[in-house]
C-alpha cells in the first residue's frame, strides 16, 4: 500500500515536470530568439551560437519605421485613458445595478447579457465603418472609445462584489441622514478598493494584449500603432519575418514582463471572477 | 360620455394624487395653460416656474431637434429608404457644354445616418416626455400648494433618490450608439447587397430582403457555410471540453499530496496566462511551422525523415490548433479547480473513505459534482468564447490550409475568421453580416438556455 502510495507520487511528479517543461518551453524558447545574433526565422537549435543585444537596440533606433518607443507610448496612453474612463463607467454602473433601485434595471441586466452575447468583433467591424464614416479612424481616441465603450456591459464581477457588502451598511447611514452619494463615496468606496484596482488594471492591461481590435481602427499608419499591432505586422509578412523576428522576440519579452508581473498580483481577482462573477440574469 | 369618465378618474386622482399622476394623455386637457404651452414649446413650464435651467435645457433640446430634423432628419429617413438614387460619373452639364463627374451618394452613409436618425427621433421622444412630466409635476405640486424644487434641491436629488441617472447615463448612451447601433447596422447590412460588387461611393447597395440568407443555408453559398459551421461547433465543444477535463486533471495532479515543489508549478502555469496571446501563438506558429525548430530538430535526430505539416495540412492543423489551445486554456481551468478543491470539506471525503469507497469513486461522486457546479456558468461562457476564438486560428494558421472547395475559407477558418476574411479582405459584407446574425442568434438562444437551466440548478432566481 505504502509502496504504492510513492509510485502514484513518483509519476504524478515526472507527469508534472513533462508539462511544465513544455509549458514554459515557448516562454524560454521567445526570451533565447530574443538574444541571437544570427538571422533567420526559423532555426534547428534551441540556444543562440552568438548572442547579442542588438535585437533590442533595433527597436529603439532603427530607421525601417519599426517605431517601437512611439508604439509604447501610444498604447500607454490609450491604456490610461481608457483605464480610467472603463473603471468610473463600470464601478458606476455595477453600483446601480447592485445597490440602487430604479425602473429599468432589470431590463437593463437582461439586455446586457443579450446584446453582451453579440460577438465583440461583429460590432468592432460595424464600429469601424461607422468611425470611419465620421472619418474617425486612425486616431488613438477612436481606439480610446473603442476600449471604454465595453465597460457599461461588463460589470459582473464588480457587481458581484457590490452584492456582498452587507445592506445593514447603508441602511445605518441611511437613517443618519446620509444621501445616497455619501454612503458611495464614504462607505463604499473605500471598501470596494480591491475591485477597483482590479477593474483598472484589468482595463489598463487590455491594450496591451489585443491586437485585432487596434489592427483594424488604426489602418496603416504605423505613428500611430500599438505596441501590440506593431509587433504582430512585423512578423506577419513573410519578408518581414525573416529578418525581424528576433526584433519582434525582444519586443515581446520587453512588454511581457511588465504585463506578466501585473497579472500575478491580480490572479486571485480572477480566481474569484470566474466563480462569483458568473452570470445570473 | 368619454367626458364624464374622465371626470370620474379626475376625481379619484385628486383624492390620492401622491399616488396617482394625470396620465400624459389627459394632462392636456386637465392642466393650467403653462402646462399645455410645455406641450409646444418645451420647458415652458419650468421657465414659468423659476426652474430657468432645467427649462432652458428642454427649450434649447426642442429647437435643436426641430432645426436638425428639418435640415437633416427627413433627408436621413428617406436615404433610409432609398440607401441613395444618384450613381456616381459622369452626367451631362448642358450648361457647360461638357461631361462633368459627380460625386454621387454612399449607401453606407445613407445607411448609417439613416439608422442614426432613427436612434435620434427616439432621443428626442424620450425628452419630450420627461418634459412633460416635469411640467406635470410642477401642475400637481402647485395643485397641492407644496414648494416648487429649486435646481439645489434637484441636485441633491439627482446625488440620493436619483443617483443611478448620474453613473448609468453616460453609459447607457455609449451602449446606444457603440454597441446597438453597430448591432442593428450589422443586420441591415444582411438585407442588402453590400458586396465587392457594390461598393459605394462608386455604387449603390440596395434593399433585397431575405435572399442573403437563403445563399448561405441553401445556395452557393451553403457549400462553404455548411462545414465551416461545423468545424466551428467541433471546435468549440471539443476545445471546452478538452481545457475543462485537462485542466481538473492537472489540477488534481498538482494537490497530490506529497508531490513537491506544488507552488513552483502552479506558478509556472500561471505564467502562461499572462503572456498577451499575440505572442505566445506568434511563437507556436514559429516553432510549428514546416521549417520552425520542432520539426528541425526532430529531423536532426532522425525521429522523422521529412517535416510534419503541423499547421499546413487540413486535419493536422485541426489538432494542432486544439492542442496549442490547451497550451493556454488549461492553467485557468486548473487555477479555478484548485481554489475549489482546497474548499472541498474535508468531513464529506472523509466519511466517503470510511464508507469504504475507492478515490474513483468519491472523485465521480463528492468532487467532479462540486466542481461542474462551481464552474457551470464558466463553461457556458467558455463554449460561447471558443464559438468566437478568433485569436487562436488567426495566429496559428491564419485560417489555413486553404481549401479549394471552399469559398475564402480554409480548413480550419472558424465563422468569425471566415467573417474577417469577408470583410476585410474580400468585401463581401452582407455575406459577412448574415453569417454575424446566425452566430448571434445561435449564441444568444444557447446560452440563454443553458444559464436558466444553470440557475435552476443552482438555486438562483433567474
Amino acid at each position: 500500500m505504502k509502496k504504492n502510495k510513492l509510485h502514484a507520487i513518483i509519476t504524478s511528479q515526472v507527469i508534472l515536470t513533462i508539462l511544465a517543461f513544455i509549458w514554459v518551453l515557448p516562454i524560454i524558447f521567445v526570451i533565447l530568439q530574443s538574444f541571437r545574433a544570427e538571422g533567420g526565422q526559423f532555426v534547428s537549435y534551441f540556444f543562440p551560437k552568438h548572442w547579442t543585444l542588438d535585437n533590442y537596440k533595433y527597436l529603439f533606433t532603427n530607421k525601417d519605421g519599426w517605431n517601437y518607443g512611439q508604439w509604447f507610448l501610444n498604447t500607454l496612453f490609450v491604456s490610461v485613458i481608457s483605464g480610467i474612463i472603463s473603471t468610473f463607467l463600470s464601478i458606476g454602473v455595477a453600483y446601480s445595478l447592485s445597490r440602487l433601485q430604479f425602473k429599468l434595471k432589470g431590463f437593463y441586466l437582461k439586455f446586457a447579457l443579450i446584446v453582451g452575447m453579440f460577438p465583440g468583433f461583429l460590432s468592432m467591424i460595424s464600429i469601424y465603418y461607422i468611425l470611419k464614416a465620421l472619418n474617425l479612424t486612425n486616431s488613438l481616441w477612436a481606439l480610446v472609445l473603442m476600449y471604454s465603450y465595453g465597460a457599461a456591459l461588463g460589470f459582473y464581477v464588480q457587481k458581484g462584489f457590490f452584492d456582498t457588502i452587507p445592506q445593514s451598511l447603508d441602511e445605518r447611514a441611511q437613517i443618519d441622514g446620509a444621501s445616497r452619494w455619501q454612503i458611495f463615496t464614504k462607505i463604499t468606496l473605500p471598501i470596494a478598493k480591491p475591485i477597483i484596482v482590479y477593474t483598472a488594471l484589468g482595463a489598463f492591461t487590455g491594450p496591451w494584449m489585443d491586437f485585432i481590435f487596434a489592427k483594424v481602427v488604426l489602418g496603416n499608419n504605423q505613428s500611430k500603432w500599438t505596441v501590440a499591432v506593431g509587433l504582430f505586422t512585423m512578423v506577419s509578412s513573410k519578408e518581414n519575418a525573416n529578418s525581424l523576428f528576433m526584433s519582434f522576440a525582444a519586443g515581446s519579452v520587453l512588454i511581457a514582463i511588465p504585463i506578466t508581473i501585473l497579472f500575478i498580483w491580480l490572479q486571485r481577482f480572477f480566481v474569484e471572477g470566474v466563480t462569483a462573477g458568473s452570470v445570473k440574469g | 360620455m368619454k367626458g364624464k369618465q374622465l371626470t370620474k378618474k379626475d376625481k379619484k386622482l385628486q383624492t390620492n394624487n401622491l399616488v396617482n399622476d394625470i396620465p400624459l394623455t389627459q394632462l392636456y386637457s386637465k392642466a393650467d395653460a403653462d402646462t399645455k404651452l410645455s406641450y409646444f414649446l418645451m420647458g415652458f413650464s419650468n421657465i414659468k416656474n423659476k426652474q430657468i435651467l432645467k427649462g432652458l435645457f428642454f427649450l434649447i433640446s426642442e429647437i435643436g431637434f426641430i432645426y436638425w430634423f428639418f435640415s437633416w432628419g427627413i433627408k436621413s429617413l428617406i436615404g433610409l429608404v432609398t440607401l441613395g438614387t444618384k450613381k456616381a460619373g459622369e452626367i451631362y452639364d448642358s450648361k457647360l457644354g461638357v461631361y462633368v463627374s459627380r460625386p454621387g451618394d454612399n449607401s453606407l452613409l445613407f445607411l448609417l445616418f439613416g439608422l442614426s436618425a432613427v436612434m435620434l427621433i427616439g432621443i428626442g421622444i424620450y425628452l419630450y416626455r420627461i418634459n412633460l412630466k416635469s411640467a406635470r409635476k410642477i401642475y400637481q405640486l402647485k395643485a397641492e400648494g407644496k414648494k416648487l424644487p429649486t435646481l439645489k434641491d434637484d441636485w441633491n436629488e439627482l446625488l440620493n433618490d436619483r443617483l443611478y441617472l448620474l453613473f448609468m447615463a453616460i453609459p447607457i448612451i455609449g451602449i446606444l450608439f457603440f454597441t446597438v447601433l453597430p448591432i442593428v447596422y450589422t443586420m441591415s447590412v444582411a438585407f442588402t447587397n453590400y458586396d465587392h460588387s457594390h461598393l459605394p461611393p462608386g455604387h449603390l447597395f440596395k434593399w433585397i430582403g431575405l435572399s442573403n440568407f437563403g445563399n448561405i443555408i441553401a445556395g452557393p453559398m451553403a457549400k462553404t457555410f455548411l462545414p465551416v459551421l461545423g468545424w466551428t461547433l467541433i471546435w468549440a465543444v471539443l476545445a471546452t471540453v478538452s481545457n475543462f477535463i485537462l485542466g481538473i486533471m492537472l489540477a488534481m495532479l498538482i494537490n497530490t499530496k506529497g508531490i513537491k515543489g506544488d507552488k513552483v508549478y502552479r506558478t509556472i502555469f500561471i505564467l502562461t496566462m499572462a503572456i498577451p496571446q499575440f505572442i505566445s501563438f506568434l511563437v507556436w506558429a514559429n516553432m510549428l511551422n514546416d521549417a520552425g525548430i520542432i520539426n528541425r530538430v526532430l529531423e536532426n535526430w532522425g525521429v522523422i525523415s521529412g517535416p510534419i505539416h503541423f499547421l499546413t495540412d487540413g486535419m493536422t492543423a485541426k489538432m494542432t490548433v486544439l492542442v496549442v489551445n490547451l497550451w493556454v486554456g488549461m492553467p485557468a481551468t486548473m487555477l479555478v479547480t484548485t481554489g475549489i478543491l482546497q474548499n472541498l470539506s474535508a468531513d464529506q471525503i472523509e466519511a466517503a473513505q470510511i464508507d469504504g469507497a475507492n478515490k474513483f469513486q468519491i472523485f465521480k461522486n463528492i468532487t467532479f459534482p462540486q466542481i461542474l457546479f462551481v464552474m457551470a456558468p464558466s463553461l457556458i461562457q467558455q463554449f460561447i468564447g471558443n464559438i468566437n476564438n478568433f485569436n487562436v486560428i488567426f495566429l496559428l494558421t491564419g485560417g489555413g490550409p486553404t481549401n479549394s472547395n471552399f469559398y475564402r475559407a480554409g480548413d480550419t477558418d472558424l465563422l468569425v475568421t471566415w467573417l474577417y476574411q469577408l470583410t476585410l479582405n474580400s468585401q463581401d459584407y452582407s455575406l459577412a453580416s448574415v453569417i454575424g446574425i446566425i452566430i448571434f442568434i445561435f449564441t444568444a438562444t444557447f446560452s440563454l438556455l443553458m444559464f436558466k437551466k444553470v440557475n435552476k440548478l443552482q438555486g438562483v432566481n433567474g
